[in-house]
């Protein structure tokens, strides 16, 4: 592992402690509103400054990592599973099966820009949570089964799969206790990645009004807010801003170390 | 010869397969709004006579689709007088329908915002090329070196900066503190510039990495030991002969970005108030729920995307002579 991942996992930690320690941590009510004391600049009873409702912007980035990461965990959980089964199951059977979902299904996918594809259902099917994480989890399946098919025809070929078939072992068991176990390394990488991706769609979504509506304390709904007053009061911009920054820089920094260390060609670079 | 036509129709087979989705789910996903489209625009208030006239002109008052299946009627059959239908032959004729809001055609309202988005996507594709093609390739020639690291570092900021961080704060320093541009608008040709660099920050890192790994790679091939032999200066053997080859596998991230700087225009015309496909599709589609034009919009964009993507696959495979003879 180099040593931006090492900064990436030192990050991502931090930002995970505080999404579960968020009611802990918080130093005021996120949805109080203070309206005698709007746009505070930072200090000692306001750590990052007030909102223009006069909110506490710290307490709301706070609880913001939350959501974020609420969000990523759910999409990189269910999309990757599907990803898998679906990858798995084109790489595994082959033939048609493998034409129809390898040769057509992924191509649609990879053929339409994600972003695009989840303004489309969000706008259609209208916003919330739950949607948003339907949107992000039908644009985000076919990297992990692209993956897994590709995991699958490798290790499908070496001679402990073909000795576990000699043996009997149904096709079940080969693909869950044989080629599963073996491609879960690029899957990993695929899925920090993804979590990266997940939380910048999320603040993308929320920024065009289409994620989570206000008053919850998305870090992209925080931007959409600040972006009116933010030449006069950059503050309320700033922080919210370095939030998804440096997260997303984080989880991007965990992927590329990951796969740096997984691939020995890259290594020795 | 035969190999070649077989796979440039197996591609354009797959490209027309990929354009019917697009299109049937652009035509379908409009059965999942909440509500009637005609509740939605005329309010709650609006008679059973209003309602019906909207449905009528706008051609709601028929079949979805070729069959369908509710729980008081079960499966039925509509036959091929229906909306989908009638989507796809509007297509043919050049016909997105009409807006709910403003009744004038869709297309119309999409051709007049078009130019200004392939413009500002255009820009930020220069930008892009601009930053990246020097610092790309100082990078790849000074390996591990101090411009190495710090290229490194900007490439991993502009992919990690989101847009909507970026543009706003180019906009303080650029157009609050310096006053060097107006923050916001499409009238004056300087305009341009914040969105173009805002939108092109992520490519240009994206691009800065690229031609760094590839320049890095060429430099070890054998013809590049042997142009060094023959005597031509260090420069003449970057950028007559490293480039041209380490360019290839550039064209096509281009190509493929062409349509991802479509699809991100829309965020960045939120941020700067360009008069573009995106603000056209998020103000006047989504924000009005005229789901007529938002379904214009979507498929314009996507088309273009998909469009792009094939002409780069096609371009790609002329230029490199490995792939071409194979």
């Amino acid at each position: 592992m180099n040593r931006l991942s090492y900064i990436g996992i030192a990050i991502a930690l931090i930002v995970i402690l505080l999404a579960v320690f968020a009611p802990l941590v918080a130093t005021h009510d996120v949805e109080f509103q203070n309206l005698a004391n709007r746009f505070a600049s930072p200090s000692a009873e306001h750590w990052f400054g007030t909102d223009s409702l006069g909110r506490d912007v710290f307490s709301r980035a706070v609880f913001g990592a939350r959501i974020s990461l609420e969000v990523g965990i759910s999409v990189v959980t269910v999309s990757g599973i599907i990803g898998i089964l679906i990858g798995a199951v084109a790489g595994f059977y082959g033939g048609w099966v493998d034409k129809i979902l390898s040769g057509y299904l992924f191509n649609v996918f990879l053929a339409f820009p994600g972003l695009l594809l989840a303004i489309a259902l969000v706008a259609f099917l209208g916003a919330g949570l739950g949607k948003l994480i339907l949107a992000l989890c039908i644009i985000g399946w076919v990297g992990y089964a692209r993956v897994m098919r590709g995991q699958v025809l490798k290790v499908r070929e070496y001679d402990f799969v073909q000795a576990a078939k000699a043996l009997g072992a149904s096709n079940m068991r080969i693909l869950f206790t044989h080629i599963l176990p073996n491609s879960i390394q690029p899957l990993i990488v695929q899925a920090s990645l993804g979590m990266a991706g997940s939380v910048l769609s999320e603040a993308s979504l929320s920024f065009l009004g289409l994620g989570i509506p206000p008053p919850a304390p998305s870090w992209g709904t925080m931007i959409e807010e600040a972006r009116n007053y933010f030449s006069v009061y950059p503050h309320t911009l700033f922080f919210p801003g370095i939030a998804i920054a440096l997260t997303v820089l984080a989880f991007n920094f965990i992927g590329d170390g990951l796969r740096e260390y997984l691939d020995p060609k890259q290594r020795t670079r | 010869m035969k190999y070649k036509l077989l796979s440039f129709a197996r591609q354009m087979a797959l490209t027309l397969l990929v354009i019917w989705t697009v299109v049937s789910l652009v035509t379908l996903l409009i059965e999942f709004v909440p509500g009637t489209p005609a509740t939605t625009i005329l309010g709650e208030t609006a008679t059973a006579e209003q309602i019906a006239n909207f449905n009528a002109k706008h051609g709601l008052d028929r079949p979805a689709f070729f069959f369908s299946i509710s729980s008081e009627n079960g499966f039925s059959w509509n036959g091929v007088d229906n909306r989908y239908v009638d989507y796809w032959l509007g297509l043919f004729k050049g016909d997105l329908g009409r807006s709910f809001r403003t009744d004038r055609p869709v297309l119309d309202m999409i051709l007049e915002r078009y130019p200004a988005t392939i413009k500002l996507a255009l820009a930020s594709m220069l930008v892009a090329i601009g930053i990246a093609l020097p610092l790309g390739v100082l990078a790849g020639t000074n390996k591990n070196g101090i411009i190495d690291n710090f290229a490194s570092f900007i490439a991993l900021m502009g992919i990690s900066l989101p847009t909507f961080v970026i543009g706003p704060f180019l906009v303080y320093i650029f157009a609050v503190q310096l006053e060097w541009f107006r923050p916001t608008g499409s009238l004056y040709p300087e305009d341009i510039i914040l969105p173009a660099f805002t939108l092109g920050a992520a490519l240009s890192a994206i691009l800065t990495r690229m031609i760094r790994s590839s320049v890095i790679e060429e430099l070890g091939e054998d013809y590049v030991r042997t142009a060094r032999a023959k005597g031509l200066s260090e420069r003449t053997v970057i950028y007559k002969h490293v480039l041209k080859n380490g360019l290839i596998p550039v064209v096509t991230i281009l190509g493929l970005q062409l349509g991802v700087l479509l699809a991100g225009s829309i965020i960045t015309e939120k941020i700067f108030s360009w008069q573009g496909l995106g603000l056209l599709l998020l103000e006047d589609g989504i924000a009005k729920r005229d789901y007529r034009l938002v379904q214009g919009c979507v498929l314009v964009i996507s088309l273009t995307y998909i469009v792009a993507n094939s002409l780069t696959d096609f371009v790609y495979k002329r230029l490199d002579p490995r792939i071409r003879l194979s």
